[in-house]
């Protein structure tokens, strides 16, 4: 029997499209011919501000892009930062950035979890990892006040130095994360229903995944083994003992995997630091910085001056996200604001695989694909 | 020293507990009630329109999902086990504006999405409620200068409740809540539809 084809709108107010975001699907029946993604409802002009901005200016906004992981955007701006004007950063520092940034990385799997398995229609899962997320936010708010938007990760260190009672309550969330990821992998990986939705769903070849530039546990789910922290070593990464999790199967299936695996690393990780981490100064003194303090109290540190100009001159600096490859070109013209600041975001580069991952599949395919691929909208419109 | 005399005349009998349903239901405030014709074996409830159905508005909101940026993780926090939004009969998030009579425009609107916002408010049936929740809805926030944000949502769609933050914590949240239900409690029926004019 034929039917006729159907265009259909998803979006951009959609409870699975997890934002503002719009599919046009082309569908002969139940089945999509041809996806296409209508993308810009929160481009909010991130990157022209920053031309406006002084840099430091500049850092909020950088929470604000991918807002369910906001110490990683810190972190690759001040990196970004640190490269171009040659900041040298205490290892102290270095070790606390490293410890939210992981921190972070966790809250970002429990939120992706939780809300894969609501697309799905299983609810427990988004009520058990709000429930630990939420206890991770209690150790941000000690160390920073905030619970989304940290702000806390600038150019030469960190804000605050850790509180006083921060590292036994981080060790108790330790201890108790370790179980929580057991009894999620005992609720969800061997449900029939789950699998039946998640295996063979969305496959995408590994050559298909490198050539759509898919980076992050997207690309680690198709068998590349594909990490910045070990193939560009930034910060203390090298000194640590961490493995890149790698799914060889391409489905939605493994994309979850690799996710639930990264958890695991990164409370790895996170015993590491907390046990070697040094004492030492937080803040390291910029070399560039031009304008004295103007007796304001400052928020970074006495060390560090308010507004600084780094020299003339380009730096393109990366880091893995939780979500992939996040990276920062920013060009300075040696004023105090950047002459053009430009944000490589995982989700959106990302997301461009998902018209070639679900042509042929049905609708609630495409929300299982969509969900795995973990796309967060302040990333991809900026 | 003097004997201090009380005047037992003028203290009041202490508050009886609300034990019945009946007075437990006056004890709210809401609904006043007169235990009378006890020998018909009945009641007589007396309050006025606007009481009973304000009451019956506030008691269970059902918000729309529309969650545009950075907030709408929030909502989710609002919505979970920890702040528990269930506590208001909120917790049904109903994902067509059909369904829904409130809103929270939980975001920054860009350009792009303010005509869409502004849909979505116009298939909300009446009565419908609207609370702008964080910086960028309110005034734009620290959006503010940027060529693709619209200063404030309320320059296309009556907002009933601001609150700030960036975004504002579940605590803010709910309080924004209770502020709108304190709001509609004191509602006119009459002066909502224009009657008493």
């Amino acid at each position: 029997m034929e039917t006729e084809e159907l265009l259909l709108n998803m979006g951009p107010v959609h409870p699975s499209t997890h934002g503002v975001l719009r599919f046009k699907l082309r569908m002969d029946g139940e089945i999509i011919k041809e996806c296409n993604i209508v993308m810009g409802y929160l481009h909010r002009g991130t990157e022209k501000l920053g031309e406006m901005k002084t840099y430091l200016q500049f850092t909020p906004y950088t929470d604000r892009l991918d807002y369910i992981s906001a110490f990683p955007n810190n972190y690759a701006y001040a990196k970004a930062i640190e490269e171009l004007a040659g900041i040298e950063v205490p290892l102290r520092a270095e070790y606390i950035r490293v410890l939210t940034m992981e921190l972070n990385r966790i809250i970002n799997h429990l939120v992706f979890m939780g809300s894969l398995l609501m697309d799905l229609g299983a609810a427990t899962m988004i009520m058990w990892g709000f429930r630990e997320r939420e206890k991770a936010l209690q150790l941000f708010e000690m160390l920073c006040g905030a619970r989304m938007t940290f702000n806390y990760i600038k150019p030469g260190g960190v804000r605050d130095d850790l509180p006083d009672g921060f590292i036994p309550k981080l060790n108790e969330f330790l201890k108790d994360m370790e179980k929580r990821i057991d009894d999620y992998e005992q609720l969800i990986n061997e449900n029939e229903i789950f699998l039946m939705r998640m295996k063979n769903i969305g496959v995408i070849s590994a050559q298909e995944a490198i050539n759509y530039g898919l980076t992050g546990p997207a690309l680690r789910g198709s068998g590349v083994s594909y990490d910045i922290r070990k193939l560009e070593p930034y910060s203390i990464y090298p000194d640590l003992d961490f493995k890149v999790c790698v799914q060889s199967e391409g489905d939605s299936f493994a994309r979850y995997m690799v996710r639930v695996d990264e958890m695991r690393e990164s409370l790895h990780i996170l015993r590491q630091v907390v046990d070697t981490m040094p004492e030492a100064k937080i803040v390291a003194q910029a070399k560039y910085g031009i304008a004295p303090m103007t007796g304001m109290p400052s928020a970074v540190s006495t060390y560090f001056p308010r507004i600084f100009a780094p020299p003339a001159g380009e730096v393109y600096s990366r880091i893995e996200a939780p979500k992939g490859e996040l990276g920062f070109y920013i060009v300075s013209d040696g004023t105090t604001k950047p002459y053009r600041v430009k944000i490589r975001s995982p989700s959106f580069c990302n997301l461009t695989a998902i018209p070639r991952m679900v042509v042929g599949l049905k609708i609630p395919d495409l929300i299982a694909a969509f969900g795995t691929i973990d796309v967060v909208l302040g990333d991809v419109d900026r | 020293m003097d004997p201090v005399t009380i005047d037992t005349t003028k203290i009041k009998p202490a508050k009886k507990k609300p034990e019945t349903a009946l007075e437990k239901l006056e004890d709210t405030g809401l609904i006043n009630t007169v235990l009378a014709a006890k020998e018909r074996e009945g009641l007589i409830l007396f309050s006025t329109v606007d009481q009973i159905i304000n009451w019956a508005r506030l008691s269970s909101l059902w918000p729309v999902t529309s969650g545009l940026a950075c907030c709408a993780i929030e909502m989710m926090a609002v919505a979970m086990a920890h702040h528990d939004i269930a506590r208001f009969g909120m917790e049904i998030f109903r994902a067509s504006p059909r369904q829904a009579d409130l809103m929270f425009v939980a975001g920054t609107v860009t350009k792009k999405m303010a005509p869409r916002v502004k849909q979505l408010y116009e298939m909300m049936p009446e009565p419908k409620w609207v609370i702008a929740v964080g910086a960028c809805a309110s005034t734009g926030g620290p959006y503010h200068e940027s060529y693709a944000v619209l200063k404030g949502v309320d320059l296309i769609i009556p907002v009933d409740v601001y609150i700030p933050g960036c975004p504002p914590r579940p605590e803010a949240w709910l309080y924004g809540v209770i502020q709108l239900r304190e709001k509609i409690k004191n509602e006119g029926y009459g002066a909502k539809w224009g009657l008493n004019k």
